[in-house]
């Protein structure tokens, strides 16, 4: 065995350690902390650059690339539950893109957040989540990745509500865990009948893995009593915790509000990684996904894959609607992030792991990049996150503008030279040829043109035109970050410094160059992930439905760009109060969108009004039926001491006073229950003692 | 195993200290409270010697000491402890300082109230170790008479009415145990609870019963089902299970908190601890008569004390419905347990699983709820006995250190991985669902509405703007972050290497299971 799969856990366990010192250092030791968690990063990037070369290497050797290293965790009964990591194209790539995404967005961070008092702690949070993110990637077990899962959630809630006294970061931080463990629950029972019917969670043991084609022909030839096969049931519960995480339709709703946190959160948690934990996992459990298929030999895609792909289609073309009608610069990213998450899903729904999982690299380049060029206006506009307040920034943000601009052009799939192109073209030409329905290409196409529009619009707003800012209004995201830097700068937009602009270039780089890892000629990347003979073959522009979906998205692309100028750049946005202009034409339409659908309003009016309405019927069954019941039997019980004390009282004792003293006794030992003397109590306890005893040595003799 | 009689000693510990405190009464608080620490730390030194003796692989019990009692009776002084009795000693053995610590605003008759506090220890170390009826019954009943007073005497407003609710309440259950096990005795002549067991488990109490008693009135099945009812009510009212469970809330919400630690962290084991040790073995099947409707209480206990505990407003009246809640996924367990699965191998080993998960949960829940109130017993020090949900905001900014290690016992509580609160849930599911799958399905609404109204906790005290009347709260004193650091870093250690504590209860969690499989 390899050393780097043997010490695979190293890559995750750096920046735990990292974290760990960190928890322990002071408040002032900012500069320890900031290079503990860059340094580690740096080394886990190292790691992960070998795993990964070595998975090439084995590759080209044409040896097995899937290698695992398990071991015991605990017993119960005579198991043992093993836990292990894992090492094969899918982890391989992963780690090396977390990594790096990660170390530029740390970097990024060190001048992002200079100016906050808890820099120390932000960089703890960073180097967890790091490590759990990690973590979740090699693991080869669903209860280890379930574990790490679960702290991605903790450090993504402790950092989106990084800037704790701001009530709406709080509110925002409780929503996003809330809303991702309602899709956790179903999973977490998915993780449990998973393991009940294989009898281990782990992915790959030599044969014995839940993964293997052992497990899954025993799961799909059992059925569930609604008829679904097993292999299906716990698919579709699993994909419930994808659906949380990465936030899918209809349980996208805390991923724009997560927008409160600071920005090279949003970029590193809230875009490049964590929300593509949800389309990983489905990666990761895809030959569970596709179970039913795989067995029963057929082509048609499995039913859990069925439904993963009209989730997906559902979720790129409603975020894509809503993007185009906000206002604030990270909110359009964030659902424009749901969109693409949505893209990814359907990938994988319609054309397998390869497909989605592209899309899903590629785009945590260009959408990092976005939210940390986003993140250096905000900045260089002191908080301003409106983007009508914005405008001009183009001549006063060189760097950033020209940065921004090739994320924005690979977000909306320019062609050619952008890596976005490449991966969506890829998923459009997937749900293409899918055999059972042409809608989701319809979908993803019509998001396609949404994306280049609202890319154009947010472009138009932001970089052309001259400034609209006004002065001392900064609030938002930035206010904290950016408050301290008030004096320095003055309230004149200005370019960030090095520290930020120089990741946003190797982002901009890498986005560039990315997309011919996997273009149709050379599919790289594809051969990579799936094991398939790579060869350079220009032909396969002219394979079914290839090139005519590369035009047609192509076109679509340039209508996008040309309504946004239509719309947006013919006459520029002048005043900050003037209403959208295409918000101005149809202002019924654009209001609902403006609105995402008034999602949050109907959650509110429903579920969690019928939660909190449950919570007060509970505690009134509690007050006055649990409790009532007992007060019934409490006056039952004085009722009773009190008849028989004035039967003694008033009949008895006239006549057989003496006789009776026993009888009367009892009737005020029962009165006297509810004195709340304790001496009485003790009198009881004393007396049935004395009377269960002597009952005994009766009984015992007789 | 020397013949040393460790439990004993174990248990006159606490006894000689409360004594010991009651003499230096006069002296200073300090001093008293000093003493009182000291002999709880002895006692949970004693605990650790006995976890490092203890044969994990044995069948039986260990340190048994068996001496004739009551011949008449045929009561002997039984005690011994299995994987079980030491979980539950040492339990005792950590919840006790906890306590102790947290009681420092009690500044009226000091050392009564640490004697007291120490009486309970010993009842608490007799009623786990004990394994004949009438010894485990004294203690079981001793060890309200120091409950009642701590509540009575040091409590809250309401005091008064909350210890009679919680002493009237937990004695009903005790005459309904105590009648049902007269009526064993007089059918078996023993009080033993191995003989009992064996004889439940050989099919051979019931008729027994039946045939020595003789109540025409019922079919034998009936009779069966009465004595059995008795049992149960006695421990449900002692765990709580929903319907009996009015007690706990103002009991715990007016019990002065260092009390209610020992009363959450140990007390409320008693009553799973009499589930496993005496209803699984003698009761098996009357349990699986009447599974579903044991289930359904189950499944109430889980979501209905959430969903109370999630409207509340007074933070220990939280962590008491709270407490409910962690205890009902124990109780689902142990009925998913009882259920009847016949020689089927794989559901033997869900069986395992759920109740390797209940031991489990138990020690994690009394270590979490106990810490837990540890620190609304700090934060009440610090505000003057303000302890609403609403009374504050913001506190992280000048109470950072407390914010975050009592995050980590939120968080811990919430059942976050890799801390202890976990691997006992993940246990209880796993072995659960394939068992009783609809219960265990309905159970998971339980674990969102916990996230719910913790995360609310987080938020309103914690988040948000910071009110000028706290401005000024001190953050935890070196003391307090020291005293800390074992219980937080317990929570860790078994979060992440839970076979710690697996490896020594795993042959008695299986034993447990296996001997159901009579029935």
């Amino acid at each position: 065995m390899n050393w780097i799969v043997r010490n695979l856990w190293l890559i995750p366990m750096l920046p735990m350690v990292a974290a760990g010192i960190i928890a322990v250092t002071k408040r002032k030791g900012r500069m320890l902390a900031a290079s503990l968690a860059i340094g580690s990063m740096s080394l886990s990037f190292l790691l992960s650059v070998w795993a990964f070369a070595h998975v090439v290497l084995l590759r080209n050797q044409g040896q097995i690339d899937l290698q695992v290293w398990n071991f015991r965790w605990f017993q119960f009964g005579n198991e043992w539950v093993s836990l292990g990591w894992i090492l094969n194209p899918l982890t391989a790539v992963m780690v090396v893109m977390v990594t790096f995404v990660g170390l530029l967005i740390f970097i990024y961070s060190i001048g992002y957040m200079a100016h906050d008092e808890n820099f120390t702690r932000f960089f703890g949070f960073l180097a967890l989540f790091a490590a759990a993110m990690l973590g979740l990637i090699v693991a080869n077990s669903l209860l280890l990745l379930f574990m790490c899962w679960e702290i991605v959630g903790l450090t993504s809630y402790l950092l989106i509500g990084f800037w704790y006294s701001n009530p709406r970061a709080a509110a925002a931080s409780k929503k996003a865990f809330l809303t991702t463990r309602i899709g956790d629950l179903p999973f977490f029972l998915g993780i449990v009948w998973l393991y009940s019917k294989s009898g281990t969670l782990l992915f790959y043991n030599g044969g014995t893995g839940c993964l293997e084609p052992m497990s899954l022909e025993h799961l799909v030839a059992q059925r569930t009593t609604i008829g679904m096969c097993v292999a299906t049931g716990i698919a579709l519960l699993i994909f419930c915790g994808a659906v949380g995480k990465s936030g899918q339709f209809p349980l996208h709703v805390w991923l724009p509000d997560a927008m409160e946190g600071p920005t090279p959160v949003s970029a590193l948690i809230h875009a490049a990684t964590m929300v593509a934990a949800g389309v990983f996992l489905v990666a990761r459990v895809y030959p569970l996904m596709s179970a039913h298929a795989l067995v029963h030999g057929a082509v048609s895609t499995s039913a859990a894959l069925q439904v993963v792909t009209w989730v997906g289609s559902i979720t790129a073309l409603f975020g894509a609607l809503i993007a185009v009608a906000q206002y604030d610069i990270k909110r359009i990213l964030a659902y424009s992030t749901i969109s693409q998450l949505g893209y990814m899903m359907m990938g994988l729904g319609v054309g397998g792991v390869s497909v989605g999982m592209f899309h899903l690299i590629t785009h945590a380049f260009f959408k990092s990049l976005l939210f940390l060029g986003a993140g250096s206006v905000i900045h260089g506009c002191s908080g301003e996150q409106d983007i009508r307040r914005m405008g001009g920034l183009g001549k006063l943000m060189p760097f950033t503008f020209a940065t921004y601009a090739v994320g924005m052009l690979a977000l909306c799939g320019f062609p050619l030279f952008f890596s976005g192109f490449w991966s969506k073209d890829e998923i459009l030409h997937a749900a293409h040829v899918w055999d059972l329905s042409q809608i989701p290409f319809y979908m993803g196409a019509f998001a396609a043109l949404l994306t280049a529009f609202y890319m154009a619009r947010q472009m138009y707003y932001v970089f052309a035109g001259s400034t609209r800012l006004e002065v001392g209004e900064a609030h938002g995201d930035g206010a904290n970050a950016t408050a301290g830097m008030e004096h320095e700068h003055g309230p004149v937009p200005h370019e960030s410094p090095a520290v930020m602009t120089v990741p946003l270039m190797t982002l901009a780089g890498c986005t560039l160059l990315l997309g011919f890892l996997g273009t149709p000629a050379w599919p790289w990347f594809q051969s990579f992930l799936e094991d398939t003979r790579l060869r350079v073959d220009f032909g396969a522009f002219a394979r079914e439905g290839m090139f005519p979906v590369m035009i047609s998205s192509s076109l679509i692309v340039f209508l996008g760009l040309g309504l946004g100028w239509w719309f947006y750049g013919r006459e520029p946005v002048d005043a900050a109060d003037a209403p959208d202009h295409l918000g101005r034409r149809v202002p019924a339409i654009f209001a609902v969108l403006g609105h995402a659908f008034y999602m949050d309003a109907l959650y509110d009016k429903t579920f969690v009004r019928a939660n909190i309405a449950f919570s007060r019927i509970s505690t009134w069954l509690d007050r006055w039926v649990w409790n009532g019941a007992v007060q019934i039997v409490r006056y039952g019980t004085l009722a009773f001491a009190h008849m028989d004390s004035f039967i003694d009282n008033h009949v008895v004792n006239g006549a057989f006073d003496e006789g009776c003293e026993g009888v009367s006794r009892s009737g005020q030992i029962l009165a006297k229950l509810q004195t709340g003397r304790v001496q009485s109590y003790l009198k009881v306890i004393g007396v049935a003692l004395i009377v269960f005893t002597a009952l005994l040595l009766w009984r015992a003799n007789a | 195993m020397s013949g040393f009689p460790w439990i004993s000693v174990l248990t006159l510990v606490p006894i000689a200290g409360a004594i010991v405190v009651l003499a230096v009464g006069a002296a200073s608080h300090t001093v008293v409270r000093r003493t009182a620490l000291g002999f709880s730390l002895i006692a949970l030194a004693l605990t650790l010697l006995l976890w490092y003796g203890f044969h994990p692989e044995a069948n039986g019990y260990q340190y048994q000491e068996m001496h004739p009692w009551i011949s008449m009776l045929n009561a002997n002084y039984h005690v011994g402890i299995d994987g079980l009795g030491l979980l539950m000693l040492l339990l005792s053995a950590i919840v006790t300082p906890i306590g102790m610590l947290a009681s420092r605003q009690v500044e009226r008759q000091v050392s009564l109230y640490f004697a007291l506090m120490l009486l309970l220890q010993a009842c608490l170390f007799g009623t786990f170790t004990a394994l004949s009826f009438i010894h485990w019954f004294i203690f079981w009943e001793m060890g309200l008479i120091p409950a009642f007073f701590l509540v009575r005497l040091w409590g809250g407003p309401k005091s008064a009415k909350a210890a009679m609710q919680f002493l009237v309440y937990t004695m009903v259950g005790s005459i309904t145990m105590l009648m049902s096990f007269l009526a064993i005795f007089l059918a078996t002549r023993s009080f033993d609870f191995v003989d009992i067991g064996r004889m439940a488990q050989s099919g051979r109490l019931m008729p027994e019963i039946v045939a020595r008693l003789g109540w025409h009135l019922l079919t034998p099945e009936h009779t069966a089902m009465v004595i059995f009812a008795g049992v149960f009510l006695g421990f449900a009212v002692k765990v709580p299970v929903i319907p009996f469970h009015t007690w706990l809330p103002l009991t715990y919400t007016e019990a002065p908190t260092g009390t209610t630690i020992l009363l959450t962290g140990a007390m409320s084991k008693m009553g799973l601890y009499g589930f496993l040790r005496i209803l699984l073995p003698c009761f098996g099947v009357q349990m699986q008569h009447v599974l579903t409707p044991l289930l359904w209480l189950a499944v109430a206990t889980i979501v209905l004390s959430a969903y109370t505990a999630w409207a509340q407003t007074d933070l220990k009246r939280m962590f008491a419905y709270s407490s409910i809640n962690h205890l009902g996924y124990c109780i689902l367990a142990i009925f998913a347990v009882a259920k009847f699965t016949g020689t089927d191998a794989g559901l033997m080993s869900q069986k395992f699983a759920a109740m390797d998960g209940v031991f489990l949960q138990m020690f994690n829940h009394g270590l979490t709820a106990a810490t837990l109130f540890w620190f609304i017993a700090m934060l009440e020090k610090r505000s003057g006995g303000v302890r609403g949900l609403n009374d504050f905001g913001g506190l992280r900014r000048v109470m950072p250190v407390f914010t975050g290690l009592m995050g980590i016992a939120l968080f811990s509580s919430l059942g976050l991985p890799g801390l202890n609160g976990f691997i006992g849930e993940f246990l209880i599911f796993k072995g659960s669902f394939p068992l009783v799958t609809w219960a265990t399905a309905l159970s998971v609404l339980g674990l969102l509405i916990t996230a719910i109204f913790i995360l609310g906790i987080l938020q309103r005290v914690f988040y948000g703007a910071l009110p000028e009347v706290w401005a000024q709260l001190p953050d935890l004193t070196v003391g307090e972050r020291l005293s800390l650091v074992p219980v937080i870093g317990l929570m860790f250690v078994l979060g992440l290497y839970p076979q710690l504590v697996l490896g020594v209860v795993n042959h008695t969690a299986m034993q447990m299971a296996l001997t159901l499989r009579n029935f």
